[in-house]
């Protein structure tokens, strides 16, 4: 085997991504969350297809059109959840799509014996081939998935934050793996947040910012830590935060948690926001943000701690307790969580009001269609026909219907979850005025975002988080977007 | 990652730590246990209404022949359920099956050279039609409920169309021979469900296929990522559904000795439940056979028992539509704890 290199071009969710592996090294790939690392190991994987650009395989042109392409070429992909079938057992897991078999009849006991030779292999004797994978905790599934991974004849082995659901120990155990795997001349992409385990096993970095590589093949010991943040933060010119009116220190508390905890998500954090105040949760996937927004709101059940609106607790687990208290939440995933998407605009936007519109249980579309208008100026929402589906909207229109849906309502208290994702960059800048301007008007708003500089930008403080605790508590204003990345690298890694 | 959790090795939540009684009823035969009293339960209650009516032999083969047919229809509709779809035609293709495998001509044939052709007609046909189905559902990305609610009434009319509305009386004295006979006084038919259901647990169990089969409908996208090519099985799975529904079509014809286009009405309803109250997973990525089998025990013991004891039709279907919701009942707090 001698080099290998891939280059990218155009497809969608990536724009130009260069960079080549070697033989028996460790190349990693860094870039923070909505980068475009997933889309490009599912590309490499056969699972995506590219629009463009050229993929060479030890030096010949190669096209990976299915999952089974890319396993007969060599590469071996560990995904970071999704491939795992709860139903099935670890050795039946393992040799998925490529079982042990005579004319279709299971070799049962060869499998069970060959799961259990690779699972020793990668140090975990402990796990039984015949236990269901469905009972296993996350890092047993990882271990099973790693499995997979080596179950074929792998010259590369594609590793997407395999660290993420390990605790140490069992990070030294898959860093042994990865060295005595690069020592038989495997090459491995790995994929990590965790700088410092970067700098550990790492030999070259490749760095993707918005879908392209900002940087290729940097060498790991010679790149500095601050020139790696800089590389995978940029600067984008989209982001045009208004300025935010100081909050009145006598301002209400509008919404108040402590000690709020979901288990085995996040545990005591305490955050109040006043009037007129916007907060900021800032951290990484999976460090507990989305889920803290949706345990006040109730559509999760909090296992310790309170929610107060207005001085008054909310019952923990009500999703109605908690909107007839005031508060209003803007999902992550507007498609699926937010909006009804064949409906029009204007029954989307008073969603969660039409009933005070209706005479005696009967609706009553023409005032909707009025408020839904009023709303439609003051936004400035386009296309500007409240008819219209909200399926056909763009991503910052449908955000506005959101946002809509809550003024109509008289939200005191507005969570944001992702107010920007999806939203082309000129829309940006006016969502970011509409917040602020619903802060002005006395709302307390909560927002969380994956984009550490938008949180900033946006909020009056901030709060750290990383996995499930408040790491820090600060005006947004004595933070930069290298602090918090510093903070939440390092804590994860604690 | 806490401390408190850095020094403990990776503890997969395997049997090991559950408690043995525990790890019994979640294992695949334990959640047959409670099919079974509850199998035992409507036995003993049959003995105690309908005495020695009940505890015979002659009963317990009656019993067996009712459960044959929709018995093979079942097996069918637990690979396709375990796969994460549905088949609404079963009942449909029966009775196209048995048209096609009785049709005059069919059978001046059959006359002239094997009954054989009869049974391999009816199979191709219910083959031929799954296939279809599969197809629409797999590469048309059609949702599985309505290409085979649309085939439903579509074979359903096919057979009307092919049979002219009239019913074929099944003459061919090999055929009847030999469907209708028994072997050691079990009825050809009994002994052709035990075989399909043998099969069916041997292919679910011990073979690619199966194994296959039951991780699509666990999560297809990992499936798809392991390199299973998913629409190709899937269209498999549902011909080994249409292929259950000929063999089924067959057999009606050698109960009925007739072919008819109503052959089969609402057998895709009783199967489904069957297979559903069996502790085949309805959303998917669980399967079993021996539940499935015996689901249909349960059902066709019960109309027996009902039968018995002079009980109508309509509180039968009552007491049928309590046990389904009682059983998904069940199945979702399982599913719940898992």
């Amino acid at each position: 085997m001698r080099g290998l290199s891939k280059a990218f071009a155009g497809v969608r969710a990536l724009r130009g991504v260069d960079f080549d592996v070697l033989p028996g090294e460790v190349h990693c790939l860094l870039g923070q969350n909505g980068a475009g690392k997933s889309t490009l190991i599912k590309t490499l994987a056969g699972a995506h297809r590219p629009d463009g650009g050229e993929l060479l395989w030890e030096g010949e042109p190669v096209e990976i059109g299915s999952t089974t392409a890319a396993i007969e070429l060599g590469i071996g992909t560990m995904y970071q959840e999704l491939d795992v079938v709860d139903g099935l057992t670890v050795a039946e897991n393992i040799f998925l799509g490529h079982e042990r078999s005579t004319g279709g009849v299971l070799h049962r006991r060869a499998s069970a014996k060959a799961a259990s030779e690779l699972l020793a292999r990668l140090g975990h004797r402990e796990l039984s081939p015949h236990a269901e994978v469905g009972d296993l905790s996350p890092a047993g599934k990882q271990i099973v998935s790693m499995a997979r991974a080596l179950s074929h004849d792998v010259k590369l082995i594609i590793m997407d934050e395999p660290s993420a659901v390990l605790d140490s120990e069992e990070v030294a155990n898959l860093f042994r793996v990865v060295e005595q795997l690069t020592a038989q001349g495997i090459a491995v992409v790995y994929i990590s947040h965790r700088l410092e385990e970067i700098r550990r096993i790492g030999d070259r970095i490749t760095v993707l910012k918005d879908g392209a590589s900002t940087a290729s093949g940097l060498p790991v010991a010679e790149t500095p830590t601050p020139e790696l943040i800089r590389l995978m933060t940029g600067r984008s010119v989209a982001n045009v935060f208004p300025p935010a009116a100081p909050v009145a220190p006598d301002a209400p508390v509008l919404l108040e948690a402590e000690g709020l905890a979901l288990r085995g998500v996040f545990e005591g954090v305490d955050l109040s926001v006043r009037a007129g105040e916007v907060v900021g949760l800032a951290g990484l996937v999976g460090s507990g943000r989305s889920e803290i927004l949706e345990t006040i709101y109730g559509a999760r059940k909090s296992t310790a701690g309170t929610v107060k609106v207005d001085g008054r607790v909310l019952r923990p687990g009500s999703v109605d307790a908690a909107v007839r208290a005031g508060v209003g939440l803007s999902p992550e995933e507007r498609k699926s969580q937010g909006l009804i998407l064949d409906e029009p605009i204007f029954r989307n936007v008073t969603l969660s009001s039409f009933a005070r519109f209706a005479r005696g249980g009967l609706l009553d579309e023409r005032t909707e269609r009025r408020v839904a208008r009023e709303q439609i100026d003051a936004l400035e929402l386009r296309p500007a026909d409240p008819d219209r589906s909200a399926r056909t909207l763009s991503g910052g229109n449908q955000q506005k219907i959101l946002l809509a849906r809550w003024l109509v309502h008289g939200t005191k208290v507005l969570l944001l979850d992702e107010p920007s994702r999806g939203v082309d960059v000129g829309a940006r800048a006016e969502i970011y005025a509409l917040i602020r301007r619903l802060a002005e008007a006395g709302t307390a708003i909560l927002v969380v975002s994956s984009e550490i500089e938008e949180v900033l930008g946006l909020a009056d403080r901030v709060h750290v988080i990383a996995d499930g605790r408040v790491l820090t508590e600060r005006d947004a204003s004595d933070l930069t977007e290298h602090d918090v990345l510093d903070l939440v690298l390092k804590g994860t890694a604690a | 990652m806490t401390t408190d959790t850095a020094s403990a090795p990776p503890q997969p939540r395997s049997g090991a730590e559950r408690s043995p009684l525990r790890k019994l009823f979640s294992g695949s035969a334990g959640r047959s246990i409670g099919l079974v009293v509850a199998l035992l339960v409507i036995c003993v209650a049959g003995a105690v209404s309908g005495g020695d009516r009940f505890v015979d032999f002659g009963n317990v083969i009656t019993i067996l022949s009712q459960a044959s047919i929709i018995g093979v229809v079942a097996i069918g509709m637990t690979f396709v359920i375990t796969a994460g779809g549905i088949d609404l035609s079963v009942g449909s293709v029966l009775g196209l099956t048995t048209i096609v495998g009785s049709l005059t001509a069919v059978q001046a044939v059959a006359a002239d050279s094997s009954w054989l052709v009869m049974v391999l007609l009816a199979l191709l046909v219910g083959l031929g039609v799954g296939l279809v189905n599969g197809v629409v559902i797999a590469y048309g990305n059609v949702v599985a409920f309505m290409a085979t609610l649309a085939m439903l009434v579509g074979a359903r009319g096919l057979a009307e169309l092919v049979g002219e509305r009239r019913t074929f009386v099944v003459s061919d004295p090999g055929f009847k021979a030999f469907f209708r006979g028994d072997l050691f006084g079990v009825p050809v038919l009994v002994i052709m469900f035990a075989l399909v259901a043998i099969g069916g647990w041997f292919l679910l169990n011990r073979t690619t296929f199966g194994r296959r089969t039951v991780a699509i409908g666990g999560n297809r996208e990992a499936a798809r990522l392991a390199g299973v090519n998913v629409k190709r099985h899937l269209v498999a799975v549902y011909a080994l559904a249409g292929l259950t529904a000929g063999i089924a079509g067959v057999m009606m014809m050698a109960r009925t000795n007739s072919g008819t286009s109503t052959h089969g009405l609402l057998y895709e309803l009783d199967a489904i439940a069957m297979v559903v109250i069996g502790g085949t997973l309805l959303i998917g990525g669980r399967g079993t056979i021996m539940g499935t089998v015996l689901g249909v025990l349960i059902f066709s013991t019960l109309t027996n028992v009902f039968t018995l004891n002079n009980l109508s039709t309509s509180v039968q279907a009552v007491v049928k539509g309590v046990i389904i919701v009682v059983a998904v009942l069940l199945q979702q707090r399982f599913a719940k704890r898992t």
